[in-house]
């Protein structure tokens, strides 16, 4: 994974992390055009775009897109699948999670994520460890 | 849930989102960074939670799109809070706003390194994960023993311990030389017994980084992950959080699979068994359900499953069942699926050969290629790209002019460059070729590139033939009303050139033609301008005798721009005014274009430049290029920033030939004729060289002769080569003291490309020589595709031709250097004068540190110059009785034969292009085949083989061959004899043989060239 950018129907990025290093001029260009590639697409149409040499995976909860770069020789459906993996974590964690919450606690999405995804890689596949590390992590504040 | 709070970072988020407008919004931000900034600068007064709130803001405000760059330090700092709260945001804050290339991260690192082998596991895991997100190259020095070592400790929890993997994933990447392969690939082998999912996963993540750049290190991994996928597919000890909707994690799963990927072949046929069984279980066990994320999750389990397949050459069934698969794929309506069915199958088209089933769905993909989505209209375009052949070009390019009309602007330059290659590779005729490229100039003009009017041009002027025909063509056009400026440039040249071709058809006269031309010339922007002059001074040219009119029309023009602001304009504008005044001088000026040189079109490689970049090279094109050498022009990586890929192709200029001569010739012709002021070509900017060939020389040109002849002197070797005999003599004696490894077996390589006419003939770590073979006849053309592997020039590049005296071998000119990453075609003729089974030998050279030298077989055998020809019984038994006996027929037991069935034989035979002719003799152990053998003496000759096996003793059987001719009745079936007695060939093991016995004068080198020993066996 190269990126995972969080954007609601606006554009505006609630999360953003990068697996590559870019200029702060790039990461703007990307999140304006990733946001313009996957924000008139049709329901019906498949959750894969090109992008320059890469690939968006994408997915749509409400109004937030959840979108990852990745190789174009990556496995499709199965990144697409580690962001419904994702979005449950959030889920359960939030407990019914809406974009508010996901604006209000952004401090806390990133250490889920930092559980999830490590160098660009998947580094944990079970809801249940995520949630638990997370509880270890909470007492220590 | 209790969700820390931090009051003043939510009242703050509060105002931010009632602001009304992007104004109000700068202003309270503005507003909380004056404040944030004094804060800081009066540190003493901040509470350790007041830094930590404060470094909070920052990052929200960096995310609504603000610079924050004071703030770098302060989050750095906190790092070394020693607190976990502090130091947590510390290091999220960091990896968020810095990367790998700014100087404060430098600052981090004493802090982060004891962090790491310090015994506080919390702050181990912030450490491993800020390094595992953002670590550079320093870090990847300093940090990867430590990392290394939490990641193989007993005594860390899998939670340390899976981060510690990926963190040295990232160190890897930034540095390979951090892991150690020696001591390491027994540790990852054990790292994979691991029972630990969450580990398993990190850890397979590294095995693939590791496999994708050295398979070799890590055989012992292989058996594991096979054991590990088993586990999975079996859903044998998994815990139940970690099935994903009651699949065991389908992203470990798919992990493996990436990983098997990378070892060439899997040699125990045990393991082999166990993994085809799993393999067979996801191929057949993957339904169709209800549930999406299950429904995705299984089949991404599915399509990886099937990249393993492929990649494993399995066996004829499975391989067919994927293809059924994918054929149902494509055609299904859940979009996600269907553009993987078609994605996929393009990846097939590279590995196997299953073109024939794909072409079945032809129609399919045709409608997926106007489906709504961008996204599978692009997968279609670049399957049908790929599974386009001679046959069936005729459709699919058509398919795709018709589709230019209406396709979106995104995908209109792709669609028009791949029309344009595929037209040019698989025209049928040349007229459909240059139909097709007109055609596409006038539906997509502006999507045209320069390229696809040059090369028509170039096909136009080496094809004699075309040329009245794209004339008709180009004065069609003119016709039309409103046409694209391409196209007034490509009639305008072929017009000048060739109009003369057409002068008696109607509207044809050289005024007809210069008016309808000269029509356009208001409408066209300057690069058209000397474009359209020197096509009117060529009209000039061709008006013999001259028409005192259209002359003074075209000399009023010149005059005119005599004057003309552009440079280029004006220098034509003068020289042709003066040139048209001296007459007959002008016919020997003006002369005809001469050929081209031939090259590799410029649109393949641009096609082939669109490669993009991925984190580990994909196993698939490891091995395409292990397989052809035309896969080999790899481009430097881009930054990961790079601009779209369509624009950002670029001409990666091979050095051709045609670049040196056409200046030596120029410079050459304008010393003899002294009268003309040398235009030199321009300054190698990227594209100005392919413009110079095709634009300069209409300014200066000289008889097509002189061309010709220096670029005669140019080629090395023509000279000096020694008669056939002394060279091949020569060839098997290995002098060679290469130190340069070859890789691969240069022998097995030279005998499967005896079968196949494309393949990798020789490659070492700098170079791949791949060759491609075309054979009609008693001729041959091969391309010899030198592809430098490296990112620095390979110099002092020598290929000689050591020809046999049986065949004219004529090579092309080799250029002396080979751009970093550049493919070289170089084109070598080849005519068959005799029956003979003698080789000819690549003596070639280079120079990349240390001079390398291998001679090399080449593949121009016997077999080749042989057509199928089947004949009935009653063609075959009149003549098997005409010719009687020895010499024409000659009579051979043969013992010592490799056993196989007759079926196996018979495809032999086949493969090299005997074809066996079933029924003709009655006995069933008996074998009759024929063939027609082309040489320059003998002809199309008539060959005919019969074959009589003894079903007891396979090892042994009578061989009857008969010719018209009695040196290829006896080479003929000396060259069957050879295929069937087994061969001593050098066996398979990763050590080089142990050395045979006697020859002591032979160098050491010379036994790693076991093709080198097997020339020296055969004669």
């Amino acid at each position: 994974i190269r990126f995972i950018l969080l954007q609601n129907r606006q554009g505006k990025t609630r999360l953003a992390k990068y697996y590559i290093p870019l200029e702060e001029s790039e990461k703007h260009k990307v999140e304006y055009e990733v946001h313009r590639l996957v924000v008139n697409r049709d329901p019906k149409f498949t959750n894969f775009v090109e992008f320059r040499t890469h690939k968006v995976i994408y997915r749509r909860y409400a109004g937030l897109f959840f979108s990852l770069c990745v190789d174009i020789t990556d496995n499709e459906l199965a990144y697409l699948e580690s962001i419904h993996l994702f979005v449950e974590i959030l889920d359960h964690f939030f407990s019914n999670v809406c974009e508010l919450d996901l604006v209000f606690n952004f401090h806390k999405v990133y250490l889920i994520l930092d559980e999830f995804i490590l160098a660009g890689e998947l580094q944990e596949t079970s809801k249940r460890a995520i949630i638990e590390r997370m509880g270890e992590l909470e007492k220590l504040e | 849930m209790a969700l820390s709070g931090m009051r003043g970072l939510s009242v703050f988020i509060s105002d931010i989102r009632n602001c009304q407008n992007k104004e109000q919004e700068r202003l309270r931000v503005d507003k909380e960074l004056g404040n944030i900034r004094t804060r800081f600068k009066n540190e003493k007064g901040l509470t350790p939670y007041e830094k930590k709130k404060y470094v909070w803001k920052m990052l929200y405000i960096y995310m609504l799109g603000y610079d924050v760059d004071f703030g770098h330090m302060e989050a750095v700092s906190l790092i070394s809070a020693p607190k976990y709260p502090e130091k947590q945001v510390g290091y999220i804050v960091t990896s968020s706003l810095l990367n790998e290339n700014h100087d404060f991260l430098r600052l981090a690192i004493n802090t982060v390194r004891n962090d790491i082998i310090g015994r506080n596991e919390t702050f181990q895991c912030l450490a491993l994960t800020l390094v595992g997100n953002i670590g550079g190259r320093e870090f990847a020095e300093s940090l990867a023993p430590d990392v290394q070592k939490l990641l193989i400790s007993s005594s860390c929890r899998p939670l340390v311990r899976k981060k510690a993997a990926l963190c040295l994933l990232r160190l890897y990447r930034k540095n390979p030389d951090v892991v150690n392969v020696d001591g390491w690939s027994d540790r990852m082998a054990q790292l994979l017994d691991e029972r630990d999912l969450g580990v398993l996963t990190s850890s397979m993540s590294l095995l693939v980084a590791l496999v994708a750049n050295n398979h070799e290190a890590y055989w012992s991994c292989l058996p594991k992950c096979v054991k590990a996928l088993e586990r999975l597919a079996r859903n044998q000890d998994i815990p139940q959080e970690y099935t994903y909707y009651g699949i065991p994690s389908p992203w470990l799963q798919v992990k493996t699979m990436r990983a098997l990927q990378y070892f060439p072949t899997i040699e125990d046929p045990n393991t082999r068994r166990s993994l085809f069984e799993v393999l067979q279980r996801i191929l057949m066990g993957t339904d169709v359900v209800k549930n999406v994320n299950k429904n995705n999750a299984s089949h991404a389990v599915l399509f990886e499953a099937l990249a393993l397949v492929m990649h494993l050459d399995a066996e004829k069934e499975m391989m067919s069942q994927c293809v059924a698969l994918l054929g149902k794929f494509i055609a299904v309506r859940e979009p996600n699926i269907r553009y993987l069915g078609l994605e996929n199958m393009t990846r097939m088209l590279m590995v196997t050969d299953v073109q024939d089933i794909i072409k079945r769905h032809q129609a399919q993909i045709i409608t997926s290629l106007k489906d709504p989505d961008i996204s599978i209209r692009r997968r279609a375009l670049d399957l049908l790209y790929g599974m386009c052949d001679v046959s069936n070009a005729k459709d699919i390019v058509e398919e795709l002019l018709q589709y230019l009309s209406t396709a979106d602007f995104a995908m209109r330059e792709e669609l028009s460059l791949k029309a344009a290659i595929l037209a040019e590779k698989f025209a049928p005729d040349l007229s459909w070729y240059v139909d097709v490229i007109l055609q596409l100039i006038d539906k997509a003009g502006d999507f045209v590139s320069d390229d696809i009017w040059f090369r028509v041009v170039q096909f136009v002027t080496n094809n004699e033939d075309l040329q009245p025909y794209a004339a008709v063509k180009a004065r069609e056009y003119l016709d039309k009303p409103a046409i694209h400026e391409t196209m007034v440039k490509v009639s305008a040249y072929i017009l000048g050139e060739y109009s003369h071709l057409l002068a008696r058809r109607p509207g044809c006269s050289p005024k007809e033609i210069f008016s309808i031309i000269h029509e356009k010339l208001p409408t066209v922007s300057t690069s058209t301008i000397p474009i359209l002059l020197s096509t009117y001074a060529k009209i000039l040219m061709h008006t013999q005798p001259s028409d005192p009119e259209l002359q003074n029309q075209i000399w009023a023009i010149f005059r005119k721009y005599e004057s003309c602001i552009d440079a280029e304009i004006q220098q034509r504008a003068v020289e042709y005014f003066a040139l048209s005044s001296k007459g007959a001088a002008l016919m020997d000026i003006m002369a005809e274009m001469p050929k081209f040189p031939e090259r590799q079109s410029a649109l393949i490689k641009k096609a082939e430049d669109t490669e993009a970049d991925t984190a580990e090279q994909s196993a698939l094109k490891l091995r395409a290029q292990q397989q052809t050498s035309n896969a080999l022009v790899v481009t430097d990586q881009r930054p990961a920033n790079g601009t779209p890929p369509v624009s950002e192709l670029r001409l990666v200029k091979v050095p051709s030939m045609s670049n040196v001569d056409h200046s030596s010739a120029d410079h050459g012709v304008t010393q003899e004729n002294g009268t003309l002021t040398v235009v030199d070509p321009q300054p190698p900017e990227p594209s100005a060289d392919l413009l110079s060939d095709l634009l300069g020389p209409l300014a200066i040109e000289g008889p097509p002769g002189s061309a010709v002849q220096s670029e005669r002197n140019l080629v090395p070797g023509t000279e000096g080569v020694p008669n056939a005999e002394d060279a091949l003599a020569i060839a098997p004696v290995g002098e060679q003291t290469n130190t340069v490894q070859p890789i691969g077996n240069i022998a097995e390589r030279f005998q499967a490309l005896g079968l196949k006419d494309s393949g990798v003939l020789y490659e070492d770590p700098y170079i791949q020589i791949g060759i491609k073979a075309e054979w009609r006849a008693h001729q041959g053309r091969l391309v010899l595709f030198l592809g430098n592997k490296n990112t620095s020039p390979l110099v002092s590049v020598q290929a000689v031709i050591l020809p046999p005296s049986h065949l004219k071998m004529e090579l092309s000119l080799v250029p002396d250097t080979i751009p970093p990453r550049a493919q070289v075609q170089c084109p070598l003729e080849v005519i068959n004068l005799r029956p003979s089974r003698d080789v000819a030998v690549l003596d070639f050279s280079y120079q990349f540190g240390t001079h390398v030298n291998v001679k090399l077989r080449l593949p121009a055998v016997l077999n080749k110059f042989l057509q199928p020809v089947s004949v009935s019984a009653e063609e075959f038994f009149p003549q098997w009785r005409s010719l009687s006996g020895p010499p024409l027929k000659l009579q051979e037991v043969v013992r010592g034969v490799r056993p196989m069935s007759l079926a196996e034989m018979a495809n032999l035979f086949n493969s090299f292009r005997l074809i066996v002719c079933p029924g003709l003799d009655p006995n069933a152990n008996n074998l009759v085949a024929s063939t027609t053998f082309y040489s320059e003496s003998t002809r199309a000759m008539l060959c005919l083989i019969r074959i009589e096996t003894d079903p007891a003793d396979r090892t042994q059987l009578r061989m009857t061959v008969a010719s018209g001719e009695p040196t290829l009745t006896f080479e003929l079936k000396e060259f069957i004899k050879e295929q069937l007695v087994s061969i001593p060939t050098v066996s398979r093991g990763p050590a080089p043989p142990p050395p045979p016995p006697p020859p002591p004068t032979s160098a050491p080198a010379a036994l790693s060239d076991p093709g080198a020993m097997l020339a020296g066996l055969l004669h």
